[in-house]
């Protein structure tokens, strides 16, 4: 498939730093017990855009994006060093709810895990739990906006109280991801959302997070090249837990600076 | 498959034959091995399925007459005079009314000719002395009744019941051939008539001698020849008594034509009827017999037309029930005044020692009771635990050995925890004894750790994405786990939780500690009185001498497994039901 698609056609022109970070990371490190995860990884996320980490399978790039709504807090063997910031303001800071942060920082993974409650309950969970509808017509409201700007609302409307896990594995996605948008995040931090997904269903949601740019900052992590390609302005490219090589999308796909990414893009590893 | 065989040369791929007769004969033994091995499984489940069978059957068989009972229905004279002599109607009044002569007056009242005081008694203990209380309690239900004449169905007694459920003595009737004369003087008949009618009664008679004689031969040779340093001349003398009994009875079977006086404790006993009557005879011959009126005809009788002989099959000093006895309910019975009903009261009565009168409504409530506090005790704390255990705790060494002891603990004999509860809530608390709350304290103890282990698999079983979806949306740990992970676990711990009730419902040891084995007629009402439980209650009655009981714990036993069934069925079906696949 070509890198010049449409997507990448409007970039995120500015070559380097320049944009606005939403998050930032400084010389993060992760532990798993003995094991040294993630090495001195520094790296600026622009706002309203989509950024993508790619590279070979265990080099850290999931484990980065569970640090920054430090979903690895969740792992008792995991220790995280280092800086990261959002919006300027440390999120490992003692005196910050990390719940709060993680309703902020909204979460989508790899297979998709709606509740096993109806479509309406797996939207409306977040909003409720956090007070932001003070009635029922707003909590509708809500679930309907979120349904509808996770693209799935004309297919589920007519069945919203019917089970979330009897949906398409693409359509439980996108209700994962209108369950996510329903609790207005800042950030959402994707986990190769696409890898259990058909062609169809991958092409969708790929449609969808673009929609999505406008008003999100969206992190991405994909095994697919070519998927980063579409749908990503800026990539970052991880190896053996080390941050290799950041950039605008087109600058990384036609002319990687780093021999390691010249290799993994061209397919001669990973 | 020769081509298999060909490989190319040189590659330095071994070649191998599949055709070959030794692979052949390899894949052979594979299929015999096989199909022993399914063979030894199907052997196994049938062997098993026999044995569970035959159990069922033999409680079922054992067990079902415990449900019925056997009742007299008698015209009671309710007399307001012995009932409520004040006519105020007072419960009180009513209460002590003299109901037990009311039964027993119309209980003689069917057999006059009984007169001779240990006879009467004997008739009278063929009624349970619960019948009276079955009337108190009637009356009481409907004072209106008191001044009329009712039909009520009278509770007879354990000894009655087990002759109509067959298990006195097998009785053989055979139709008398001939006229009889009959000459009755008092209570004392002679039977004769022409043509031998005795004959073939007095033949079976002699065969019976025979049958004794072999008896005693056998014990005769069975004597040891000679005492090591004793007292040979007993031994002499008993041989010399054997021998001349042995003698003797082959000369009484020779002789056809002699008569024969019958010995109730080593012969069955033979009982002519006819008119409505009973007559026992004592005394046989060919032609003429005498007998005894144990119960007198309906009309006067001088000559039998049709009469018939009733044998029963083992002698009367060999059976609770006497030849009076199964006379007397034989003849109401033809009556028609008998009647078999199922008993309630097997379900709404507490122990009792007569065993027509004990149920199991008191062990049942019991052991509703002691389950209730298993239940409250350990569901909210075994589910804590283990959402604790396997959620928020952290995970080190403490834990761990937390872990292995709940495993282990699991493992421990049941009257360990008894003994535990006798130490810790009888001696220590003081808590009363005997009472379902201590019970089911010690069962708690005893469940407590099943309940951990299934809910701690149940939580397991949960997958770590929907708790990470929770935390996504910006729910705490806490929140993930009882709005998300806990639901889909509940199922599973509700399986885990029936199990171990039923578990705890079938538990004996450890309720014997604590002193839940008493003899407790009163059902309890509470928590604290005394009370004790179903598979004790069995324990007990199991242990009692009375034949009319061995049924009495079969019945007891089936309840029991009717529980078992229905709780582990409630397990499958929740199970079936909620069981969810990821």
């Amino acid at each position: 498939m070509s890198f010049a698609s449409p997507m990448i056609q409007e970039p995120a022109s500015a070559p380097e730093p320049a944009v606005a970070a939403k998050v930032a990371a400084r010389n993060v490190n992760v532990h798993y017990a003995e094991k040294h995860a993630l090495k001195d990884v520094s790296v600026d996320i622009p706002a309203r855009a989509v950024t993508s980490f790619i590279g070979p399978s265990g080099c850290g790039k999931s484990t980065f994006l569970r640090c920054i709504n430090r979903m690895n807090d969740t792992i008792p063997i995991c220790r995280v060093t280092g800086e990261i910031t959002i919006d300027g303001k440390d999120i490992y800071d003692s005196r910050l709810d990390v719940v709060l942060l993680r309703a902020r920082v909204g979460m989508v993974f790899q297979k998709p895990n709606p509740f096993p409650k109806s479509i309406y309950e797996n939207v409306a969970y977040g909003p409720r739990l956090h007070g932001m509808a003070r009635n029922k017509t707003e909590l509708d409201e809500i679930v309907v906006n979120s349904l509808k700007r996770a693209s799935l609302f004309e297919e589920v409307k007519d069945r919203l109280q019917e089970s979330g896990t009897g949906l398409s594995g693409g359509q439980q996605q996108r209700l994962c991801i209108a369950r996510a948008i329903a609790v207005s995040p800042e950030v959402i931090l994707m986990d190769e959302p696409c890898s259990a997904l058909d062609p169809i269903a991958t092409a969708k949601i790929e449609e969808l997070i673009d929609e999505l740019r406008s008003n999100f900052t969206i992190v991405i992590v994909t095994h697919s090249m070519q998927q980063a390609a579409r749908v990503s302005q800026r990539t970052a490219f991880f190896h053996l837990g080390a941050l290799v090589e950041e950039g605008s999308t087109e600058q990384i796909f036609t002319n990687p600076k780093d021999k390691r990414t010249q290799d993994y893009i061209t397919g001669r590893f990973g | 498959m020769t081509d298999t065989s060909m490989a190319p040369p040189g590659t330095g791929i071994r070649t191998f034959d599949y055709g070959s007769d030794e692979a052949q004969a390899r894949v052979k033994r594979r299929y015999q091995a096989e199909a022993r091995f399914k063979l030894y499984g199907l052997l196994a489940v049938l062997f098993a399925g026999a044995f569970v069978f035959v159990l069922l059957a033999d409680i079922v068989r054992k067990g079902m007459p415990a449900f019925f009972e056997h009742r007299v229905v008698l015209t009671l004279d309710l007399d307001a005079s012995l009932i409520d002599p004040t006519g105020r109607r007072e419960i009180d009044a009513l209460r002590n009314g003299d109901y037990n002569k009311i039964v027993m007056d119309a209980w003689r009242a069917n057999f006059p000719e009984v007169t001779q005081r240990s006879e009467r008694r004997r008739l009278e203990a063929l009624v349970s002395s619960g019948a009276a209380d079955d009337l108190r309690a009637a009356v009481i239900r409907d004072p209106a009744l008191i001044g009329q004449k009712i039909r009520f169905p009278v509770l007879l007694s354990d000894d009655a019941d087990l002759h109509f459920k067959g298990l006195s003595t097998r009785i053989s009737t055979v139709p008398g051939a001939g006229a009889l004369d009959v000459k009755v003087n008092g209570r004392e008949v002679e039977l004769s008539g022409s043509g031998q009618p005795f004959a073939a009664i007095l033949a079976d008679v002699k065969a019976g001698l025979l049958k004794d004689a072999e008896r005693v031969g056998a014990e005769l040779a069975r004597l040891p020849a000679s005492q090591q340093g004793g007292n040979n001349a007993a031994l002499d003398a008993r041989r010399a008594e054997l021998t001349q009994k042995v003698a003797d009875l082959r000369r009484r079977a020779g002789d056809a034509g002699s008569a024969e006086t019958i010995d109730f404790s080593s012969m069955p006993s033979r009982i002519i009827r006819a008119e409505g009557a009973s007559i026992r005879l004592q005394e046989i011959g060919p032609g003429s017999a005498k007998g005894f009126l144990l119960v007198a005809p309906q009309r006067e009788m001088a000559r039998l037309e049709s009469w018939a002989i009733a044998t029963f099959a083992t002698p009367e000093s060999n059976r609770k029930a006497s030849d009076a006895d199964i006379s007397w309910l034989e003849t109401l019975n033809a009556r028609g005044a008998i009647e078999k009903a199922f008993s309630t009261r097997f379900f709404t009565s507490g122990d009792s020692r007569e065993p027509e009168l004990a149920g199991i409504r008191g062990a049942l409530i019991g052991s509703a009771l002691t389950l209730l506090v298993t239940l409250i005790v350990c569901l909210p704390l075994g589910v804590g635990a283990a959402v604790y255990l396997e959620e928020f705790a952290p995970k080190n060494r403490f834990t761990d050995v937390l872990e292995v002891n709940i495993n282990n603990l699991a493992a421990v004999p049941s009257i360990v925890f008894g003994l535990l509860g006798l130490a810790m809530f009888l001696n220590f608390f003081g808590l009363p004894r005997s009472a379902p709350l201590v019970g089911g304290l010690v069962l708690a103890l005893l469940v407590l750790p099943t309940i951990i282990i299934a809910s701690r698999a149940a939580l397991k079983a949960v997958p770590p994405s929907i708790k990470e979806a929770a935390l996504g949306v910006g729910a705490s740990h806490q929140q993930a786990i009882f709005h998300h992970v806990l639901p889909l676990a509940m199922p599973g711990i509700m399986t885990g939780t029936i199990i171990g009730m039923a578990h705890a419902l079938g538990e004996t040891a450890p309720l014997l500690m604590i002193g839940m084995v008493a003899f407790i007629v009163d059902i309890p009402q509470a928590i604290t009185d005394p009370g004790t439980v179903l598979p004790v209650q069995i324990y007990l009655w199991s242990d009692l001498p009375e034949v009319a009981f061995q049924a009495k714990t079969a019945g007891a036993i089936l309840v029991l497994l009717g529980f078992l069934f229905v709780m582990n069925g409630a397990a499958i079906l929740l199970r079936r039901r909620f069981e969810r696949r990821w």
